[in-house]
């Protein structure tokens, strides 16, 4: 069986930032598996410019973005195989991946990295009822189908979710020579970036109707149309409020859910995000599996993932050249989720043998004006910070020292939230 | 001039389209839809009904039981997945007992063997998932699952195999009455036959209606059903179904065949034959009453929903006969559950009927010997490397959920009566089956039908018809414009 160092699952920002990290850091001996014809991942489908502003400052396409990654793991000569999947995962760490040249093949590796991203949820997932007719596509699927291989899946469309790669879509499909019509979306607010919203929706006309959602499709053999209705704040449709649009294709953009099947079969636990719990070094609970990027918590820039990748590749690496520091880590602190907090990336730091200062990650669970950021070691603050408008839909983050949690006992915890104050 | 012609390629116009190609006989099947399996024998539970239900003495129980028993040789002759994994009818009310009972000697009268009645704590030893409510069961231990898109491909392909000729997009619209035989207008051709068998499910009325004075009224009576992920495992291993109380029928929750597991399904008439969308009222009775059998149902994990439809006759019966006045037209009709398990008798009845009716001689050539579409998951790790060496496109994934390769979607392409569009690829491989429905892995089985088809991607349907996948290139509007 062939041994290695680093395996990393998934070619896309993530695994590739991750791969460099890990070289960067001393390990040579790292092997990418993707299951696509190229390395980039999501990014070869999104065309649209926008990446890139945090790193380089530049506003790049996804495929430019991407290249820049690429082209650094050709310089340094790191080994990926493409058009190959891994298929199982085990504990300690045994991968198994097939393609058609190799066929079926096994390789020992001393740290995984999981970078296997997300995928969209289905019309299915929703529950919305009605009949089950050609022209209902997932936004990213209509993506791939426009962006990479030039076919228009529709002309007259409806939008369900003004999550990012929705709002995206909208101005595509208008391009590209489709009518959008509306794009509804079931919460209050959108779930997209605000810039998202002024140059895909507003730019074009398109109307977006806030807590709206889908209450039935027409069509016995495509898509001929499209009933939304207003829902009240359970989320209940409004008798009296719907409305029938006539379209040949709805386009869901109702979410991504991290991909995790396979770390599942390595026994790793997964969290409130559907990704991995990991700990300060982005490890999972089991010990040389790490997880980064939007396998571990679905992210909404690019840049973000990039950062995280490059620190789960830096800890792969540390974990490889001195298992003894990860297996004895010191005391473990959890990190809880206070008000107006859905989740936190890490979950859990061990003070002793944390970085100087790591990067915490999280999401609010609504739409909140004027609130600080606070951040608790044990009952002392360590972090204030003000925050004039928080959403579910774009990420937050601060720095955790060392210094400031270095002092805390096993049974105190660290505590984030959103406050008035 | 044909000698038989079925109309319908679903469970039952396969299975006697199989049983027919015994013989030596002339026989076309002639089906409204783009391929074999689109009507009701594609939307149910997937139950081998172990024969307790239907009224004794009614054709129903006759053929309910023969078909059960008939299951699991046809399924090793023809390669389809069956498994008798046991049915439960729960009751939660002791005053109902005496109800089951009457199950329970409906069984006996119908020649239902290996049933028993057990109580709560046997109930939760072979279910823990199960309410805490439950009384009694009646459990038979010969109730199964099978395959319905396995099922009903295989016989069509083994027919098809053993000179069955299969007609797709062939609608009856007339049928006439010439001298000495019948003939069969689709809209493109007149077809010229001796027989007609009339399997054309919720239409069986309107075919039986075309040549006959007597008149039948098939009435559609939806069900509508919850497919849930893989993931949750056997939540149980039985099929669990509730006993019929004073709230009207009860939501049976089954594994599949697949190993998935499916809740459903309602029932209600609708005047719409065509009326297989789903509703927000029916998928709410649906998640209620399932509640009844199990608290913990994890309806979370829904991954789609579905409706079928059964072909509702008022006398709750199946009508297999030649119609009076109508020499050589045969019904096969008011097939509704349990259909899908009567079917391999229906076939024989049906194959039996003609048979007499043209003393039709063995077809010395017949094989009844089919095999599926091989699936590399079920190979020893040495046999998938070699096959990967052979034909390396089953080295390549193309559906991520349900791991299938290109090796057998190929197969699925090019075997007799190959699957032509998405929905046809995604019945015999799973392929866009699973938890991402399809967004994954649509794109690329429409560029592998293109290639394979030799047709323009968008030629491609999701099911044949006007169900295309997409309208054109990008821009074409504005080129179109100029
Ligand atoms: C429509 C859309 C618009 C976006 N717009 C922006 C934007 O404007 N600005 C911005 O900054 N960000 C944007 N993003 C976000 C950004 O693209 C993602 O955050 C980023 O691609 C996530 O990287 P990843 O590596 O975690 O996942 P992915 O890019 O999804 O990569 C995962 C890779 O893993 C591979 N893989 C998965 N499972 C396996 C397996 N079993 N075996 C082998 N390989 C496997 C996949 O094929 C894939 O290549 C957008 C995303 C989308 C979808
Ligand atoms: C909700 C539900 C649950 C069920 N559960 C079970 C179960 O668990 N176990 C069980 O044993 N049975 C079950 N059944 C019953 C079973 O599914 C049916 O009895 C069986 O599938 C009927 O098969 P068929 O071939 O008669 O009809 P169909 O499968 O409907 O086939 C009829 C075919 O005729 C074609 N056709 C119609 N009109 C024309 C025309 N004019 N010209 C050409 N072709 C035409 C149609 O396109 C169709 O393909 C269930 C049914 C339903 C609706």
């Amino acid at each position: 069986m062939r041994e290695c160092d680093l395996v990393i699952i998934g070619g896309g920002p993530a695994g590739l930032a991750a791969a460099i990290s890990a070289f960067d850091s001393g390990i040579k001996d790292i092997l990418i598996l993707e299951r696509d014809k190229e390395l980039g991942g999501i990014l070869n489908q999104c065309i649209h410019n926008g990446f890139g502003l945090h790193t380089f400052k530049e506003e790049l396409t996804g495929p430019e973005y991407a290249s820049r990654f690429i082209d650094k793991v050709l310089e340094r000569k790191i080994e990926y195989k493409l058009g190959t999947m891994v298929i199982d995962i085990s504990k300690d760490k045994e991968v198994v991946a097939i393609n058609p040249e190799e066929g079926l093949f096994h390789i020992k590796a001393k740290a995984v990295i999981l970078a296997m991203g997300c995928r969209e949820r289905s019309r299915g997932a929703l529950n919305i009822p009605g009949y089950r007719p050609a022209g209902i596509f997932s936004a990213g699927t209509a993506q791939r189908l426009v962006n990479m291989e030039g076919y228009l899946p529709g002309r007259e469309v409806v939008i369900l979710g003004s999550g990012d790669i929705g709002l995206i879509m909208a101005r595509r499909m208008t391009y590209e020579g489709a009518k959008v019509k509306v794009v509804a979306e079931l919460m209050p607010y959108s779930g997209g970036l605000k810039r998202n919203i002024v140059q895909c929706l507003d730019d074009y006309d398109i109307p977006l109707k806030l807590s709206h959602t889908v209450i039935d499709i027409q069509g016995k053999e495509r898509v001929t149309g499209v009933t939304i209705a207003e829902v009240d704040n359970t989320g209940k449709p409004i008798k009296g409020t719907e409305e029938t649009y006539s379209c040949d294709t709805l386009l869901l953009s109702v979410g991504l859910i991290p991909e995790n099947e396979l770390s599942e079969m390595a026994g790793v636990e997964l969290g409130i995000t559907s990704g991995p719990i990991v700990n300060e070094s982005l490890e999972t609970n089991v010990p040389g599996i790490f997880a980064c990027g939007n396998v571990l918590h679905v992210h909404d820039l690019v840049d973000y993932v990039s950062e995280e990748a490059g620190f789960a590749g830096k800890s792969a690496a540390h974990f490889i050249e001195d298992q003894k520091k990860f297996e004895d880590k010191g005391i473990e602190i959890q990190i809880n989720t206070g008000d107006k907090v859905r989740y936190t990336v890490p979950k859990t730091v061990h003070p002793d043998i944390m970085e100087d200062e790591i990067t915490v990650r999280l999401r609010t669970t609504n739409v909140f004006k004027n609130v600080y950021l606070n951040c608790y070691a044990g009952d002392k603050r360590i972090v204030h910070r003000k925050r004039p408008v928080i959403a579910p839909g774009e990420m937050e983050n601060f720095q955790l020292k060392k210094e400031d949690i270095k002092d805390l006992k096993a049974e105190e915890i660290i505590t984030v939230a959103f406050e008035e104050e | 001039m044909y000698d038989v012609v079925i109309i319908g390629a679903g469970v039952s116009g396969s299975a006697i389209a199989r049983e027919l190609s015994r013989y030596k006989v002339n026989v076309l099947v002639l089906e409204k839809n783009e391929d074999v399996c689109s009507g009701t024998s594609k939307a149910n539970s997937g139950i081998v009904h172990a024969g307790h239900d239907a009224t004794p003495g009614s054709l129903m129980a006759k053929l309910n039981v023969e078909g059960s028993q008939m299951m699991e040789e046809l399924s090793k002759e023809l390669d389809f997945a069956y498994e008798r994994n046991g049915s439960m009818i729960l009751c939660f009310d002791k005053k109902d007992f005496n109800k089951l009972q009457d199950l329970y000697d409906n069984g006996i009268k119908n020649g239902v063997k290996n049933m028993e009645i057990i109580y709560k704590d046997e109930i939760k030893k072979l279910e823990p998932n199960l309410t805490d409510n439950v009384y009694a069961a009646l459990y038979s231990k010969d109730g199964g699952i099978v395959d319905p898109f396995g099922l009903n491909i295989a016989m069509a392909e083994n027919a098809a195999t053993n000179g069955v000729k299969f007609e797709f997009n062939a609608p009856v619209v007339k049928i006439e009455k010439g001298n000495g035989y019948w003939a069969i207008d689709t809209d493109k051709e007149i077809i010229k036959t001796k027989c007609i068998v009339n399997a054309a499910g919720v239409f069986a009325d309107t075919i039986h209606n075309m040549v006959s004075k007597d008149k039948m009224e098939i009435i559609p009576r939806k069900g509508e059903y919850y497919l849930l992920d893989k993931s949750i495992g056997k939540f149980t291993n039985a099929t669990i179904f509730q006993l019929p109380t004073a709230y009207g029928k009860g939501i049976l929750i089954t594994p599949t065949a697949h190993g998935n597991m499916l809740i459903g399904p309602t029932a209600n008439d609708i005047p719409d034959k065509e009326g297989t969308n789903t509703t927000r009222e029916g998928l709410d009775e649906v998640a209620l009453k399932s509640m009844v059998s199990s608290e913990i149902v994890p309806l979370r994990k829904v991954i789609t929903s579905f409706a079928g439809l059964r072909a509702h006759l008022k006398s709750h019966d199946f009508v297999i006969e030649e119609v009076e006045g109508c020499d050589g037209f045969f019904d096969a009709a008011g097939i509704e559950s349990p259909g899908l398990t009567s079917s391999p008798a229906i076939g024989k009845m049906v194959g039996e009927m003609i048979q007499k009716k043209l003393h039709l001689e063995e077809n010395p050539e017949f094989d009844g010997k089919r095999k599926d579409i091989l699936n590399p998951k079920n190979l020893t790790e040495e046999e998938y490397e070699e096959l990967i060496k052979e034909k390396p496109a089953y080295g390549h994934v193309i559906c991520r959920c349900e791991r299938v390769t290109e090796g057998e979607i190929l197969d699925a392409i090019h075997r007799p009566l190959g699957a032509k569009s998405l929905d046809g690829i995604k019945r015999r491989t799973r392929a866009g089956s699973g938890r991402c429905q399809a967004g994954f892995c649509s794109p690329r089985v429409m560029e592998i039908l293109s290639r394979e088809l030799n047709i323009d991607q968008s030629e491609i349907t999701k099911s044949g018809g006007d169900s295309k996948i997409i309208f054109g290139t990008d821009k074409d509007a504005y080129r179109r414009a100029n």
